[in-house]
C-alpha cells in the first residue's frame, strides 16, 4: 500500500429524494490501477461525475493530494479547474470525441490551457511570436508522440468520428492523457470492444500506470479487464461499497458474489442480515 | 420520378413519361391559374369592379411550369446514372484543383472592382455599381465573417447580430455628432478613424453583457434570447427618444476623411489637394476600399483564431460543450471571447455603415437584417469564409441585381417591379439550397492543423453545435 492520491470521504449524492451514491469513502492509492465495479445502476458513473466536477457532491469530501504536497479538495472546485489545477481527466461511457475535428486537433484541443497561455491569451498568438510557435511545436510532438503509442499515427488527418469503435475509445484515452493528469478516470473503456481490442487496452492501460505519473480509476463490467490489470476493486451496489480489497479477495467475497448472482431464496435472510440490509 | 426508371435506375431516358408529367404539372398549374392568375378584378374610375382576362400571363406561367418540370425529370435522370462514380470526394478534389487559383483571382478582382466599374461606366454611371453592389455586398460579408465566428466556429445560434451592427452605428453617429464638435472640433475630420475602434470595443462589450445570461442556455432557448435582445436594442432606440432621437434617426453623420482630407469641393477636399476634377465618386471609391480592407482584417483575424487554441477550443465547443469541460477548458470565457469578437465586428461594420450612409434610424436594424446574415452564413456553409463570400454575393447582389431585370416588364407589364418579389426569390432559394446542400455551399470543414496531409473533413461528421 502505498500513499493515498484521492481520499473519499462520507460522499453522498442525493437527486432529490433518490440517494444515488450513500455515504462513500474509499482511497485511490498513487501509481495503482483501482477498479470501481457493481451492477447497473449502483452508483459508479455518478461517483465519477463527483470526482470530475460534473456534480457537486451533496455531503463529503474529495482530497486530491499532488506529488508535490499539494492537496486539492475536488468538490469545492471550478469543473474546468478539476482538469486544469487538480489534474484529474476522464472518458466517457458513450464516447465524447470531437468527432468533426482531426484526430490530431482532438489532441491539441486537450492542451488548450497551456497553449493558452503559452499564446498570450491569442494576442502573441495573433501577432506570431516566436516562443507561441515553439510551445505549439512541443504540443504537436506530444500530441504525435500519444498518437504513435495508441498506435494511430497514420490516421492523424482523419476525423474522429470516421475511426472505427476500438480506436476511438484509444484516442480519447490518449485526449486525456495529453492534459497530463495524476488521476485518469476511465468510464467503461472496454466497453464494446472485441477481445483483441480488449488486451490492447490493457497493455496501455499497464503501460500509463508503468509510467509512473498517472494512476488510474475506471468503471468496468468486463471483469477479464478488471481482474488482469487492477491492483485495488472497490464493489458498489445501490450506492453503498460492499467490498473494497485486491482482486482476489473482492472476487471471493459473498456479499460481491449475492450482488451479482442473486442467493437462493432460503439464504435471502441470512445473506440480507450479513450485509446490513 | 418516373415509374419505369425506379424499377431501373441506368436505363435509357423515358422521354414518354417525362412530357407526361410535364404535361401534368402544366395541367394542374393551368387549372390553378384560371382562378387566380387569369381573371383579376380591379376597380376602375367609378370605383366599380371590373373583371380583367389576362389569359395570356396564365399561360406564361403554365409554359414555365411545364419546362421547369420538363428539365427536372432530365435532371432526375441524369442524377441517377451519375450516381455511381459521382461521390463527395470527386466533388471535393474537383474543389481542390481550382482552389490555389481562386483566392488570387478573386483578391486580384475585387481590389479592381471599382476602378473597373469607373472606366466601363464614367464617373456618374459607377456609384450604383460601387456602392450597391461593391460597399453593399462588403458589408454583408463583414458580417457574414463576424456572425461566422459566434455561429460556424462557436455554435451558439445567435439570431440578434443586428444589435452589434446597430451599437456601432449609433457610437460612431453619437460620438461623431455630439461628443467629438463639443469637445475636441478639430478631431473633426479624423471622427471616423477615432470612432472605428471605439465602437468595435463597444459592440464587444455589448457582446460580453449580453453573453452573460445567456451562457447556460442552449438551442432554441438561446436563439429566443438573442432575437429578444436584438429587438431590446432596436426599442431603445426608438424609444429613449433623448438619447437616439428616435424614429426620425441621426443625420448630418461626418463621412470618413481620407486620412485628414475631407471629400468636399472646397480648396483643401480631396480633389482640389490631388489636383482632380470634384466627384462624389473618390468618396464612393475610397468607401469601397475601407470596407475591403476592413472585411479582409475580418477574415485575416478569424482564419488566425482558426488556429489558435482559442479558435480550436470555439470549434471544440460546438462539437462537444461536456468533453471541453472535462479538458479543462473554461467554457463561460471561450463563449463570452466567441460573443465579444464576433460582436466587435459587427461593431466596426456598424460604424462604416453609419459613416456610409450619413443617416441613420432604427428602421436599418430591423430582425429582417439579422435573418439576412444568418442566412448568409448557413447558405455559405458553416464555419466556411468562402461560401460567405458566395452567398453574400447570390443574396445581396442577387436582390439588387432583380432591380435591374426591367426586360421582365415586357412579359408582365409595365407595373411589373421584379425589386417586389425579393423576398419570394429569398425564401425559393432557401428551400432549393437546403434541399440539395443542407450544410450550406461550402459543406466541408477545413482542420486547423494538419500531420500530413490536408484532408477536408465532410460536413456530415461536424456537429452544428446546440447553442
Amino acid at each position: 500500500m502505498t500513499t493515498p492520491l484521492l481520499k473519499i470521504e462520507h460522499l453522498t449524492m442525493r437527486f432529490g429524494g433518490l440517494v444515488a451514491v450513500n455515504d462513500l469513502s474509499f482511497d485511490v492509492h498513487k501509481g495503482e490501477i483501482t477498479a470501481l465495479i457493481g451492477p447497473n445502476g449502483a452508483g459508479k458513473t455518478t461517483v465519477f461525475n463527483c470526482i470530475t466536477g460534473f456534480y457537486k457532491p451533496t455531503e463529503g469530501r474529495l482530497g486530491l493530494k499532488h506529488p508535490d504536497g499539494k492537496t486539492y479538495l475536488l468538490e469545492r472546485l471550478p469543473d474546468h479547474h478539476i482538469n486544469w489545477k487538480a489534474k484529474v481527466a476522464r472518458t466517457f461511457q458513450n464516447i465524447r470525441l470531437f468527432q468533426g475535428m482531426t484526430v490530431l486537433e482532438n489532441l491539441l484541443v486537450a492542451q488548450h490551457n497551456p497553449l493558452m497561455l503559452a499564446s498570450g491569451y491569442s494576442i502573441l498568438g495573433l501577432l506570431g511570436s516566436k516562443s507561441y510557435l515553439k510551445s505549439e511545436k512541443a504540443a504537436l510532438d506530444k500530441a504525435v508522440g500519444w498518437l504513435e503509442r495508441i498506435n494511430l499515427i497514420d490516421r492523424a488527418d482523419d476525423p474522429a468520428g470516421d475511426l472505427p469503435y476500438g480506436d476511438q475509445r484509444r484516442l480519447e484515452i490518449a485526449r486525456a492523457m495529453c492534459t497530463d493528469p495524476v488521476l485518469l478516470c476511465l468510464d467503461e473503456p472496454a466497453a464494446g470492444l472485441n477481445p483483441r481490442e480488449s488486451l490492447e487496452l490493457n497493455a496501455l492501460l499497464t503501460s500509463i500506470r508503468a509510467d509512473g505519473q498517472t494512476s488510474l480509476l475506471l468503471i468496468e463490467h468486463d471483469m477479464s479487464v478488471v481482474m488482469a490489470i487492477s491492483d485495488h476493486v472497490v464493489v458498489l451496489d445501490y450506492g453503498v461499497k460492499i467490498s473494497d480489497g485486491a482482486p482476489e479477495e473482492v472476487r471471493n467475497d459473498p456479499r460481491v458474489i449475492a450482488a451479482y448472482l442473486g442467493v437462493d431464496d432460503d439464504e435471502v435472510a441470512a445473506v440480507e442480515a450479513e450485509v446490513g440490509l | 420520378m418516373t415509374q419505369a426508371t425506379h424499377s431501373n435506375p441506368s436505363d435509357a431516358f423515358n422521354l414518354t413519361q417525362a412530357l407526361k408529367d410535364a404535361g401534368f404539372a402544366g395541367m394542374v398549374t393551368f387549372g390553378l391559374c384560371v382562378p387566380i392568375v387569369a381573371f383579376r378584378a380591379e376597380q376602375d374610375m367609378a370605383n366599380k369592379l371590373v373583371l380583367q382576362q389576362r389569359w395570356w400571363m396564365a399561360l406564361v406561367i403554365t409554359g414555365l411550369v411545364v419546362v421547369a418540370r420538363f428539365l427536372f425529370s432530365l435532371h432526375q435522370h441524369s442524377r441517377r446514372n451519375e450516381h455511381a462514380q459521382e461521390t463527395s470526394a470527386g466533388v471535393t478534389n474537383a474543389l481542390a484543383l481550382i482552389k490555389p487559383y481562386l483566392a488570387p483571382l478573386g483578391f486580384g478582382f475585387i481590389t479592381i472592382y471599382p476602378l473597373v466599374m469607373l472606366a466601363m461606366h464614367g464617373p456618374g454611371g459607377s456609384i450604383k455599381w460601387i456602392d450597391n453592389f461593391g460597399i453593399q455586398i462588403l458589408i454583408y460579408v463583414m458580417l457574414g465573417w463576424g456572425l461566422n465566428i459566434v455561429v460556424g466556429l462557436a455554435g451558439l445560434l445567435d439570431l440578434g447580430y443586428v444589435a452589434f451592427y446597430a451599437v456601432g452605428a449609433y457610437s460612431y453617429a453619437l460620438i461623431a455628432t455630439k461628443v467629438i464638435p463639443q469637445t475636441f472640433p478639430f478631431l473633426g475630420v479624423w471622427a471616423f478613424w477615432i470612432c472605428l475602434p471605439i465602437s468595435g470595443l463597444l459592440a464587444a462589450l455589448w457582446g460580453i453583457l449580453l453573453g452573460f445570461p445567456v451562457l447556460r442556455l442552449r438551442g432554441d432557448y438561446l436563439a429566443i434570447v438573442t432575437l429578444a435582445f436584438g429587438e431590446i436594442i432596436r426599442l431603445v432606440l426608438i424609444n429613449w427618444v433623448d438619447f437616439s432621437n428616435g424614429y426620425a434617426g441621426l443625420s448630418s453623420i461626418p463621412r470618413p476623411s481620407f486620412f485628414g482630407i475631407p471629400f468636399n469641393a472646397s480648396d483643401t477636399g480631396f480633389a482640389a489637394v490631388f489636383g482632380l476634377e470634384f466627384s462624389p465618386i473618390y468618396r464612393t471609391i475610397f468607401l469601397y476600399y475601407v470596407i475591403l480592407v476592413l472585411s479582409l482584417m475580418t477574415a485575416y483575424v478569424t482564419l488566425k483564431l482558426r488556429r489558435l487554441p482559442v479558435g480550436r477550443a470555439w470549434e471544440a465547443l460546438r462539437e462537444d460543450e461536456i468533453a471541453c469541460r472535462s479538458l479543462g477548458i473554461n467554457t463561460t470565457i471561450t463563449k463570452l471571447t466567441a460573443f465579444a469578437i464576433g460582436a466587435m465586428f459587427g461593431g466596426f461594420a456598424g460604424c462604416f455603415f453609419a459613416a456610409r450612409q450619413g443617416f441613420i434610424s432604427p428602421e436599418s436594424f430591423v430582425f429582417l437584417e439579422s435573418a439576412q446574415i444568418l442566412a448568409i452564413v448557413v447558405l455559405g456553409g458553416m464555419g466556411s469564409l468562402f461560401g460567405v463570400v458566395v452567398a453574400s454575393i447570390a443574396l445581396v447582389g442577387g436582390i439588387e441585381i432583380l432591380r435591374e431585370l426591367d426586360f421582365l416588364k415586357e412579359v408582365f407589364g409595365p407595373t411589373f417591379d421584379p425589386s417586389q418579389y425579393r423576398m419570394l426569390v429569398f425564401g425559393v432559394a432557401m428551400v432549393l439550397m437546403m434541399l440539395w446542400k443542407p450544410r450550406g455551399l461550402i459543406s466541408t470543414r477545413d482542420p486547423s492543423v494538419i500531420y500530413k496531409e490536408r484532408k477536408a473533413i465532410s460536413g456530415s461528421m461536424v456537429q452544428e453545435g446546440h447553442g
